[in-house]
Parts: structure tokens; sequence; C-alpha cells
């Protein structure tokens, strides 16, 4: 028999961060798809990130964080699931442990004590300089959220210029892996 | 052109006129892979429109007789027609629209369709590929404009995968939670050539909606639902959904057990209405007894609805001493608006069959006791008799309008379907009608779209041909699609449309009356047209009734003519639809009409602001 399917509590009215990882076929529209229901249904979008994962392309994996109340959260995973194009939705912050890791190149224009400052700092927080000019540095870090917040604000004494990052990927610890 | 593609290019000329006529016979335009495929998927009538951009599948539909056309006024009344033809017949309705305004007007249908679960398939049209984006003639973003009105949709760029897609459409629209489904299709598409394939007989490869419900949960749904002392069961239009069947299964699980058993608005027919274990629609203009009922169980068993506001009242205060039980095919209705205890994700039908063989196994005695206190209880919230009217006076009051109407239909025998508008009509249409059996009901429940009766009774009577099918209308949703009393002509289709005339938007004036200190801010019905004249120039029979003597003599003479009527009749201005669970309300303050004493509990500042 299968297993029962268990009950989120509902009494849970705190909000919390979920990220959650869905399979999907590499389609045209998919993702306007996806985005359309958070925006149609009122629900958060804090990150999001999409790419073909398999061989032939077909499969894409988006991962989204996101939050919200217990109910909300396994509302957002319901409805994720009965998208047609949707193969598997995974929360990977109550499966069981996972990692989420974040890019992001951060570039910072300065000269004198504050380059050697911001290098010595790259270097305590393992960022790999990319591109370096006389009066430039980018970094290229990665590492979970708070890290690279952590960093940034680190940086914006130091001549911060421009930020991207490309949003949080998660994948589950251990030999679980999430298949179409 | 590089030597090598124009090497290739000659092989493959070469190559087919090598192929002998079987294999060459597989090659065919896209309008007509289409028309296969609709074959192959059972439909047998499409409504629609025609348009520059879908020419060539109406030039494919000339040449074949496989598939009646029929041709709408108007695309909305196609989607409608459509939803009247599936919820009567519990089929896969079709529809066949033009690009831009022809796939804009289907809009409105397609929501009420995806609010009310109807499964449709409609095609648009839609400019060629290479014109797509450019703004061409008659284009719009249909697949992203209808994104969110549909279960799914589709844009077909490349011919190949055709035949594919329109199987898969219609798997999609009948599986699961139904709904409706677009498929938009470029003028080359249709035009050019390509194979055919047959339905796949393969499971989807992603969607799979679950049937069977989990047999653990079953038996904890039993154990709570034997234990009840005041249980009640609340069905909604997925029984209708799951098959005549579901609804078979819904009564002898009412009768083995027992319980008191109420209807949301979509689930109206799914139980007996004339049976006593029936104790009516619940909801904002539910029965007293029913709301009440729902109020004080402490077992809730919610087959295929979906706790609604318009049921649910205020949130807070719904059923708060129940275990809820709740069964959905939809996973994405379980604990979306009321948590609940137990929840059986499945088909209604399935669900009940379980459900009856679990109860049968068990040997857990039930509160029978506590059962015949529970129904004492009931009785005596029945015996306020919140329906009651007085008719006096020389004015027809439309409670009694719908009420006689019933009754004489009722003697008359014939199997009958009743469409609605929205509004006042359409409450109390579900407060007097009574209904035995499922898919005889169908109205706009989730969408509310006045305009929806006329279409939708078209749809029934083209798919129940015999039948007799009475659109209950209000004099202001009537004008919304009027136009299509010339369908009902072309095809010689016997719809009866019976006009509650009170010259108002009779629930936006209650409203007004009862929340805005009777302002009726453009609310009153100016300008109205004779409908008997109307009714003449569109080839039908016109009728007035304004006296109550003459109610009766009219609804006869209404159902005796063989072609369309409308009958206008003129009712009561003033009248309102009670009882209401005003907005922001419990179930339990609900105001009852003039006739009846208590309950009575103004709308708080919280209400106002609610729908």
């Amino acid at each position: 028999m299968p297993a029962v399917p268990t009950m989120p509590d509902i009494n849970e009215t705190k909000l919390r961060n979920a990220t959650i990882a869905v399979l999907v076929d590499n389609e045209p529209g998919i993702l306007a798809r996806v985005v359309g229901l958070f925006s149609g249904r009122g629900y958060n979008i804090e990150s999001l990130t999409v790419a073909p994962v398999d061989e032939d392309r077909a499969i894409s994996r988006i991962t989204i964080v996101t939050s919200g109340t217990e109910m909300v959260i396994e509302q957002i995973k319901a409805q994720l699931d009965r998208l047609v194009p949707v193969r598997k939705v995974c929360d990977l912050s109550i499966e069981g442990p996972h990692l989420a890791r974040e890019l992001m190149l951060i570039k910072v224009v300065c000269t004198g004590e504050q380059r050697m400052e911001a290098l010595r700092l790259a270097d305590a927080f393992r960022a790999r300089v990319v591109d370096a000019t006389a009066a430039s540095f980018v970094f290229e870090m990665t590492g979970n959220g708070d890290k690279l917040d952590a960093f940034t604000a680190l940086m914006r004494p130091l001549g911060l210029a421009e930020v991207v990052r490309t949003g949080v990927i998660g994948i589950a610890r251990g030999t679980y892996s999430l298949k179409a | 052109m590089t030597p090598g593609e124009a090497n290739s290019e000659s092989q493959n000329l070469m190559s087919a006129t090598l192929q002998t006529a079987a294999s060459a016979a597989e090659t065919m335009s896209g309008a007509e892979i289409v028309l296969r495929a609709l074959k192959e998927q059972g439909v047998e009538v499409i409504f629609g429109y025609p348009g520059g951009a879908v020419l060539p599948l109406y030039d494919a539909l000339f040449n074949q007789n496989a598939i009646r056309h029929i041709l709408v006024r108007h695309e909305q009344a196609a989607v409608h027609a459509a939803e009247g033809y599936a919820r009567s017949t519990g089929k896969v309705g079709c529809v066949l629209v033009t690009s831009g305004p022809g796939a804009t007007n289907a809009v409105t249908g397609l929501l009420d369709a995806l609010m009310d679960s109807v499964p449709l398939v409609c095609l648009t049209g839609q400019v060629p590929t290479h014109l797509i984006g450019n703004d061409a003639f008659q284009e719009a973003d249909t697949t992203g404009i209808t994104r969110p009105v549909t279960k799914h949709n589709y844009l077909v760029k490349d011919i190949k995968k055709l035949a594919g897609v329109v199987h898969e459409a219609f798997y999609v629209a009948r599986s699961g939670r139904p709904g409706p489904v677009v498929i938009d299709l470029p003028k080359d598409i249709l035009i050019g050539q390509g194979p055919y394939s047959e339905a796949p007989t393969a499971p989807h490869r992603s969607y799979r909606p679950q049937r069977e419900p989990n047999a653990e949960l079953v038996a904890q749904a039993v154990k709570l639902l034997k234990g009840a002392k005041r249980p009640i069961v609340y069905a909604g239009g997925g029984v209708v959904n799951a098959g005549p069947e579901a609804s078979r299964l819904l009564t002898e699980f009412v009768r083995l057990t027992g319980f008191p058993c109420t209807n949301t608005l979509m689930g109206l027919g799914t139980y007996p209405s004339t049976d006593r274990q029936f104790v009516g629609m619940l909801g904002m203009h539910g029965t007293y007894e029913a709301n009440l009922a729902m109020h004080g169980c402490d077992v809730m068993l919610n087959v295929g609805a979906r706790f609604d506001d318009r049921v649910t009242g205020r949130l807070n205060a719904f059923a708060p001493t129940a275990k809820k039980i709740h069964v959905d095919i939809d996973q994405s209705s379980i604990n979306k608006n009321v948590p609940v205890d137990i929840a059986l994700v499945g088909d209604a039908g399935l669900t009940l069959k379980a459900l009856l063989e679990a109860w049968k196994a068990s040997e857990q005695p039930q509160h029978t006791g506590a059962l015949a206190e529970w129904w004492t209880q009931i009785e005596e919230w029945r015996g306020k008799d919140c329906l009651r009217y007085r008719q006096e006076g020389s004015i027809i009051k439309p409670q009694h309008a719908i009420r006689r109407l019933y009754e004489i239909t009722r003697e008359g025998g014939r199997d009958t379907f009743i469409t609605t508008e929205v509004g006042q009509h359409q409450m109390w249409a579900a407060q007097y009608f009574g209904f035995e059996k499922p898919n005889r009901w169908m109205t706009s429940g989730g969408l509310g779209t006045m305009g929806y009766g006329l279409p939708a009774a078209m749809g029934v009577q083209i798919a129940n041909p015999d039948a007799l099918v009475i659109d209950i209308a209000g004099e202001a949703s009537i004008l919304m699609n009027i136009q299509e009393m010339a369908t009902l002509a072309q095809y010689r289709l016997p719809v009866k449309v019976f006009i509650l005339n009170n010259e108002y938007m009779g629930m936006v004036r209650q409203w007004q009356e009862l929340l805005h200190g009777g302002r009726y801010s453009e609310s009153y019905s100016a300008a109205l047209p004779d409908f008997v004249k109307l009714a003449d120039s569109f080839h039908a029979r016109g009728l007035r009734v304004t006296r109550p003597e003459d109610l009766d003599a009219g609804i006869r003479e209404m159902l005796a003519h063989p072609g369309p009527v409308i009958m206008d009749c003129a009712v009561a201005k003033d009248e309102n639809c009670f009882p209401m669970i005003p907005s922001g309300a419990a179930h339990n303050e609900m105001i009852l009409g003039p006739d009846q004493e208590g309950g009575v509990k103004g709308v708080t500042d919280e209400g106002k602001v609610l729908v």
C-alpha cells in the first residue's frame, strides 16, 4: 500500500522559506505558466532559476524560492503539480537536508588601500577574481544567499559598483535524486 | 541551397514517388488532421463561428458529414453552448472560433468553464506562423491571453505534432478535474500537409491525476463517520463530473448511513430533491436547515465541492465544531480555503464506492440515538419553512412563478433540463425547482456569467433533441446573449426562455437595498424591449403574463408550443431573495424573509468589502 499522505500543520501561521525544485517539459510558454501561476494567485517569488538539465534538452529544472505559511506552501506545490507540463515537484526544504547555492558576479571600482582590502576580503570569502583592471575587480562567488549578502555588504564601502546574482539552485544531499 | 541539400531533396522526391498509395494517404492537410482527430475523439457536434484564419477548417468541414457544425451568433455563446452540451452529456464540448476577436470573445466562456470544471476543447485560428508577433490583421496572443482562463493551452507550430496535440487536449480536458483546453492553430499549419497519428494508448508522460483514493484514509474516514453524532454530507459538482453512477452511489451512501445531505449550487441533482434526507441547497441563499446543519455538525463529508466562499460564509465561523473529510480529485482544492482533517484525493464515484465498501465491512456501530436526536433538531429547523412565500394580490411573486413552472413540468413527466442566467432568478430557480437526477441543471456558478443560460440551453437541446429545455432568465441577463435566438430559429431548437421580469438587475438592486441605503444606482432596466415582438422577429413564439391567474395557462402554452418560446413573466419588482447569509457573516447569522422571524443580523463593515 502506498504511504498515507501526511497533512501540513494547518495551525502553523509562521512564514517559512521553501526551496522548490520543479522538473518541467522544456517547451515554449512553460515559464510564463509558472510565473503566471505565482502572480495570479498572489504567491511570493524570492528567486527563480531555470535551465534544461537533460541530455536532449527536453526537461528543464526550475528552482523557486518562495515563502508562506505551511498551508500556502502546500497550495503552491499542489498548484504547480497540476500544470500539465510539470513532471515533478519537490520541496527541498522539507524532503531532507539539501544544498542551496547561488552564483554572484560583483564589480568593485576602487584604488589604493581599498583595492588591497577588497582582495583580502575576497580571499577570506573564497571569491575568485575573474576580471581586473587598474581601477576595478570583478569577483565571482558561489554560496548560500547569506554569504553573498555578507560579502556584498563588505564591498559597499570599498566601491561596490554592480552586482548580478543567479538566484538559488538547490539539490538534495545523499543518494536521493529527482527524476522526471 | 548547398549541393548537399539539393541532393537530399531530390532523393526525398524520388523516394516519395516510389511510395505506395497506402502510405502516401497518411499525409493530409492540417485541417483534415484536426477533423480526423476530433472524429476519433468522438466529437459529433462543434459550436463555432468562421473567420479568415479558420477558413481551411471550414473548408474541410464542408466536405464531410461526421461532425455537425452549429453556427452561433457570437463566440462567447459558442463556448457556453459547448458547456451546456458537455454538462448535460458528460462528453467533452467542442468549439471553433477564428483568430483575434474570435478568440478574445471566447475568453469569458473559457473562464466560465474553468471555474465550473467543464470539459471543453476550443480550437482558435491564428495568423500564419511567420506573421506571429507582427501585429498582423486579427492577430492576438491567444495562448498568452487564455493561459489563466484555461486548464491548458497549445500553440501548434509543427504540423507533425498536430494530431498528437489534439488527442492530448481531449485527454487533458476530460481527465482529473475537467476544464477547457485551447488549441491555437496558425493558418499555415491548417493548410500544410502532415502525417496523422492515432490517439496514444500509453499513459501521459506527466499528467496522471489520482483516481483511486488511499485505502488507509478511506478506513479512517469511515471510522470518523461511524462515530458521528451530528453528521452531514455536502455534495458538489465533482459528483456530477464523475458521471451518473457517482450520483447513484451518493444516494446509496446517504440512505445507508441515514445522514442528512445538502447540495451546492453546482451539485443540485446529485441527490434527489424530493427525498426526506435532502435538506436543500446550502450557502448564501441556501436553506435554513442546510446551513444550520452545516454550522452545527460534528462530522462533515464533502464530496466533490470546493468550500467556495458562497458556501462557507465567514471562514473562521464555518462549521466550527466539525471534523471535516474532503473528497476531491484536485489536490489543490484540499486545504485551499478550509483546513480539513482527512483528505481523500480521488474520483468522487470511485471514492464513494470505496467508502460504501468500507462502511459495510466495518463492524463499528453507528450512534443511532444521537443521529435520531440530530434529525429531530434538523426537522425543527426545517419547520421554519424558510422558503415560504405568500402569493397574494394581483402581482406574481417570482418564487411562485418558478414553483408553478416546476410543478407543471413535473406533471408533464418529460425529461427536463434547466439552464439559468445569473442573479435573483438563478437563486430562485435553485431554491424552487427540484432536481432528481444529475446533468439536468446547468448554471454559471463560479464565474457568475450573465448571458450564460440561453446559449447553454442551445447546447443542451442539441445534445438532447427530445428533451424539454428551459432557460430560466432575468430580463437583464437575457439581453446579454439575445442574438442566439437566431441560432434557435436556424436549427429549430425548441428552447423555452422563461423570463422573470422585474425590470431590475434584481440581485444588484437587492444588495443596494441591503448594503447601500436603497440608492439604486444604475440597476433599473430602462428601455426594455417588447419581448413578445422580439420573439416574433426571431421566428419564435412570444408570450407575456402579468396576472397570477394567467400564470399557469401561460406556462402550459409555453410548454405546448413545439418551437422556441420567450415567455415574459412580469413579477414583483421589490422581491428579495431569502434566506440570505450576508457577506462576512456565518451560517447561523442568516437573514430570513419577511414571512419568517428571527435570525436577522445586518451586514458588518468587514462584510461590505466582500462580493
